[in-house]
């Protein structure tokens, strides 16, 4: 490992020891709301992959997060499976779903990309609804919360925190080596310049989708787990408004940035909170105004505004940006 | 060294943030003390469905009253109530807050089916009392599994019943048209309409036509509906959408006999803006007096009423049946706090909620009492029907009883 | 026959609803390069400025055109004071910024107006329009034609006027244009105020229809997104015409196709959009943007 590495690998290895030392000194309602903040976050590192790093928008990713839910909580109630089974399940299931809604949406750009997948998330109520049988209709399908496996003495609360983080480490060190690797490049290239990445021999046509496919199984294995976690699913809970607040939470924490999904997470979890406690007459305006300020003060992002400050710092080539459509920040993610 | 001291600097922040968490300490009665008692509530102030948020205000506001005059046994009412954009998931958040960090005495009118869906089980298991939900559906009658819930509102299976007899004694060879909303407000009436018509008379129903909530008109359903035949109209639509519906009907000259459900009975929302004319004759079941109906005008209920938004949420709408909604359910909720004397333990909250006898609430129909039992967590379930004839609501009949099942 | 008729104009009705707030957003695009998310919550904010006219007394055109002046600013004041200081950055901040005007909008009109429903008077007579069974609104047709007027109006200003040149080439090319002369920051500007005088005279169009309340424009704007992209967000006409067709197709599918229903009608729009995204990328009459490599 190189020096300059060793660090950074010391850094993340005590965040990931704190965060596994909350549950001893956290109330389960907290744990519960860290359980959330790490699934918005594996869902917004899917988002990332697809809109930040390969530059196809997407509006719709809210209805992959509602698949993998209810791919879990239909395999769960109707046939009784071990709530851990439905989660690779769901994953799969996302990969091909993602990957054959990324195959014709090769041939729509920017715009147009963003406004289908926003119908593919406006029509997914509706479908939920309509296939009472399996869904539930409007009624939802209530769940049990896991119990701890092996005997351990965990909470199911407590449990789901782990479990959760568990699986956000493993997602993330996932996606960093794919995103940090040849095939990353390959992705961030199609992003910057479509033709020359085709002409320097890559499959751009494969890889897209391959990314769709990719970013939509993360975001439904997100979707599974809140499944346990929430317990409850119902069509009111994937309305469009959801796929918004992952691409919130996406711009927000930094686009093309791993550890921008965990900063983006942080504030869609949060500061709707905090925006209720400051106004209890107008909360959604406080988000709105924290909304704006945060894309002022750092319009690339919590993860791209460190940078930034870290580039400042330490006096490096400050890179002029033009207006492009998605930041260049590939090679500086943690 | 750098490093190091930043990271000693993220520990004791996480440090400090965990430890703020921390309940400050164990109370005797949860959420209770000698001054206060604390009462927790989830309302959509935001989303699709903030046109309901006005109930959670005007709870507020009637709380504020009965502290303004001495509280309850001489304790205030400390009333918490949480957004929860009616998304299931932040309802679970809010609620989970009220309780595990607020430490709430109790939860109540905590409003939509969805979202009371999602913290029915919880609820039970953490043994809180869930009060008077603001919702029509039927499951929150079921003291045997759910002893910790209770309904509030006729609900809405029983109302559709109540229009299938009618249909059933008074035109028995309809044809039958139905619109809905396609969500679980809207299935419910329409699954109790169907079982009170029953197997045999299922066939009387010709179309069904459903609805989004953000579906900007209706129009094309009315059409459909017209053109089926039918003869008979079932209207379950939300004040938006009953206006459109009444109006349109009226417009393409199709005049059905036409029940609209209880939840767009209101004269100044919908019968006005859709036509007085346009509205004669249209049947529906009441439970409580609307508030913009000229018979209650003089009525002490309805001025007592009016007075208190008046002096206690003057920015509240006077033609907005919800704000006289959220002032009976808290008149009722107040009642349980004060026939619970000093034991405010969750035990004898939920005790004192299903002892509820023969108690009136000044803007229910007169004859119309509230009643709980241990065995039944439906307090108000007598509902009249009633004709407009363009002018107010003609109470007609007899007070319908309700039946449960099981 | 009848129904199918019926339906149709119907559709149409609706469809034009659609097409209103779709011409705003096109305009919008077309001016600026950015999709405005909070469009339809601008529009709404408008009307219930209207709204506050006509119950303090004023006559319903007096309210009207006041309306439609306070939206010019508006519009202007908000281009120039919230969306220039993101106006390099990535496009998806930009998008950030519009949302969270979205939400502002949205939570303040229910704070100032709260969210009890309000009834919104209509300029066009009461009666309806009956031609043998077929019977149309009056507002419907009124409304219907109001939008055409409008469109009129767009295709005239940016054809026929110096400043509506000036605006396409602000767009087109912002450099090239301020060699030339022209203020590219306040054609922007005058882009958004426009827009929004588009956007408030859907409110107004609306509100009599579907009551006004804070979420009036919630359903109305998705729509109004499908319409735009059916028929591409590069042509006012096609937007207008994607508006119609989406109104109708909808009426039709709920009333002919019979195992979908009412239940899956707006899906089945939908659907029809992203298969004709895939034969038409760019819409129906929208125009593809051939980049030199």
């Amino acid at each position: 490992m190189s020096a300059s590495r060793l660090p950074r690998v010391a850094g993340l290895l005590a965040l990931v020891l704190i965060a596994c030392a909350l549950p001893f000194v956290m109330s389960n309602f907290r744990l519960f709301q860290f359980s959330q903040v790490y699934i918005y976050a594996i869902a917004i590192l899917g988002l990332n992959m697809l809109t930040g790093y390969n530059g196809q928008f997407s509006l719709g990713h809210g209805a992959f997060y509602a698949i993998g839910a209810y791919v879990s909580a239909i395999m769960m109630d109707r046939w009784n499976i071990g709530y851990g089974w439905t989660i690779p399940v769901a994953g799969v299931l996302c990969l091909i779903v993602g990957f054959l809604f990324g195959l014709p949406a090769l041939r729509l750009e920017g715009l147009y990309l963003a406004l289908a997948t926003f119908s593919l998330a406006l029509a997914v109520p509706q479908i939920l609804k309509y296939f009472e049988h399996w869904t539930g209709g409007s009624q939802g399908i209530v769940l049990s919360k896991p119990n701890a496996p092996f005997g351990l003495k965990l909470n199911p609360d407590q449990w789901l925190y782990y479990l959760t983080l568990g699986i956000l480490i493993l997602l993330f060190w996932l996606g960093a080596n794919l995103l940090k690797g040849r095939i990353g490049r390959a992705i961030v290239a199609i992003r910057d310049n479509h033709i020359a990445a085709e002409a320097m021999g890559i499959n751009t046509a494969l890889y897209k989708s391959l990314v769709f496919g990719v970013s939509a199984a993360y975001t439904g294995v997100a979707g599974a787990l809140s499944a346990s976690v929430i317990a409850y699913v119902a069509p009111d809970s994937f309305n469009v408004f959801l796929s918004v607040t992952l691409l919130i939470g996406s711009v927000i924490g930094g686009l093309a940035s791993i550890s921008g999904a965990v900063f983006g997470a942080l504030f869609i979890q949060f500061v709707p909170n905090w925006a209720q406690d400051i106004s209890k007459a107008a909360p959604w305006a406080i988000f709105g105004v924290f909304l704006i300020g945060f894309m002022y003060l750092m319009p690339f992002g919590i993860a791209g505004g460190i940078r930034l400050l870290w580039i400042r710092a330490t006096r490096s080539r400050v890179q002029q940006e033009g207006r492009s459509a998605v930041p260049t920040q590939a090679h500086t993610t943690t | 060294m750098r490093r190091t001291r930043q990271l000693l600097a993220i520990v004791l922040a996480l440090g400090m943030a965990a430890l703020a968490t921390v309940p400050a300490g164990a109370q005797t009665v949860v959420g209770v003390t000698a001054t206060e008692i604390k009462i927790g509530n989830t309302n959509p102030y935001s989303g699709p469905a903030s046109a309901y948020g006005t109930i959670g205000k005007v709870i507020g506001a009637y709380f504020k009253k009965v502290n303004d005059e001495g509280g309850v046994n001489g304790r205030k009412i400390n009333y918490i109530s949480y957004d929860d954009s009616y998304s299931p998931p932040k309802t679970v958040e809010m609620v989970r807050k009220l309780v595990e960090q607020d430490q709430v005495a109790a939860l109540f009118q905590t409003l939509g089916t969805p979202p009371n869906s999602a913290i029915h089980k919880y609820m039970n298991q953490q043994k809180v009392p869930h009060l008077f939900v603001a919702t029509g559906a039927t499951k929150w009658n079921d003291p045997q599994n759910f002893p910790w819930t209770m309904g509030y509102q006729p609900n809405y299976q029983t109302e559709g019943r109540v229009y299938a007899s009618h249909v059933l004694k008074n035109h028995p060879n309809a044809k039958i048209g139905i619109l809905y909303q396609n969500d679980d407000y809207g299935k419910d009436y329409l699954k109790g309409f169907e079982d009170g018509l029953g197997e045999a008379n299922k066939k009387m129903i010709v179309m069904r036509q459903s609805y989004e909530v953000t579906d900007p008109t209706i129009d094309s359903q009315i059409v459909n509906l017209k053109n089926s035949g039918a003869n008979v109209f079932f209207n379950i639509t939300i004040p938006k959408f009953a206006v459109q519906a009444i109006k349109k009907a009226h417009d393409i000259g199709w005049k059905p006999v036409h029940y609209l459900n209880n939840v767009s009975s209101s004269l100044a929302t919908v019968l006005k803006p859709a036509g007085l004319e346009a509205s004669k004759d249209l049947i529906t079941a009441l439970y409580m007096k609307e508030v913009t109906d000229p018979q209650w005008r003089n009525d002490k209920g309805f001025t007592d009423w009016v007075a208190f938004m008046k002096k206690y949420y003057p920015e509240g709408a006077l033609d907005d049946q919800s704000n006289a909604f959220g002032y009976n359910v808290a008149i009722l909720m107040t009642q349980v706090l004060k026939q619970c004397g000093n034991d405010l333990s969750r035990e004898n909250i939920m005790k004192q909620a299903a002892n509820l006898k023969n108690f009136e609430l000044p803007l229910l129909l007169p004859g119309i009492k509230v009643n709980t039992s241990p065995t039944d967590h439906a307090p108000i379930e007598q509902e009249q029907l009633a004709r407009f004839n363009g002018e107010k609501w003609d109470l007609f009949g007899e007070l319908f009883e309700a039946f449960r099942k099981n | 026959m009848d129904i199918f008729v019926q339906q149709v104009v119907s559709g149409l009705a609706t469809g034009g609803i659609y097409a209103s707030l779709a011409l705003a957003l096109v305009m919008i695009y077309q001016a600026t390069d950015v999709v405005n998310f909070a469009q339809g919550e601008l529009a709404m904010f408008a009307t219930y400025i209207c709204w506050t006219f006509l119950n303090a007394g004023f006559p319903y055109w007096v309210a009207f055109l006041s309306t439609l002046a306070i939206a010019f600013v508006g519009g202007v004041v908000i281009e120039r004071v919230l969306i220039r200081p993101v106006e390099n950055a990535p496009i998806l901040t930009i998008v950030m910024v519009t949302l969270g005007l979205l939400v502002i909008c949205n939570s303040v009109a229910g704070w100032i107006w709260t969210y009890v429903q309000k009834p919104f008077p209509s300029p066009f007579p009461e009666r309806p329009f009956k031609a043998g069974n077929i019977v149309l609104g009056a507002h419907d047709l009124g409304e219907i034609q109001v939008t055409l007027l409008v469109l009129l109006c767009i295709y005239l200003f940016f054809r026929f006027t110096p400043l509506g040149l000036a605006m396409r080439a602000a767009a087109h090319n912002p450099v090239s244009s301020r060699l030339v002369g022209i203020r590219v920051g306040w054609m922007l500007a005058l882009g958004w105020g426009l827009a929004a005088v588009f956007g408030a005279v859907a409110g107004m169009m609306v509100a009599p229809v579907l009551t006004l309340e804070p979420n009036l424009m919630g359903g109305v704007q998705i729509y109004a997104f499908a319409a735009a992209t059916l028929g591409g967000f590069t042509s006012p006409g096609g937007a207008v015409l994607g508006g119609f067709i989406v109104g109708v197709v909808e009426n039709l599918v709920g009333t002919y196709v019979h195992f979908i229903g009412t239940e899956l009608k707006f899906t089945v729009a939908l659907a029809m959009i992203i298969v004709v995204l895939l034969v038409r990328p760019a819409g129906l009459f929208g125009s593809t943007v051939v980049k030199r490599v």
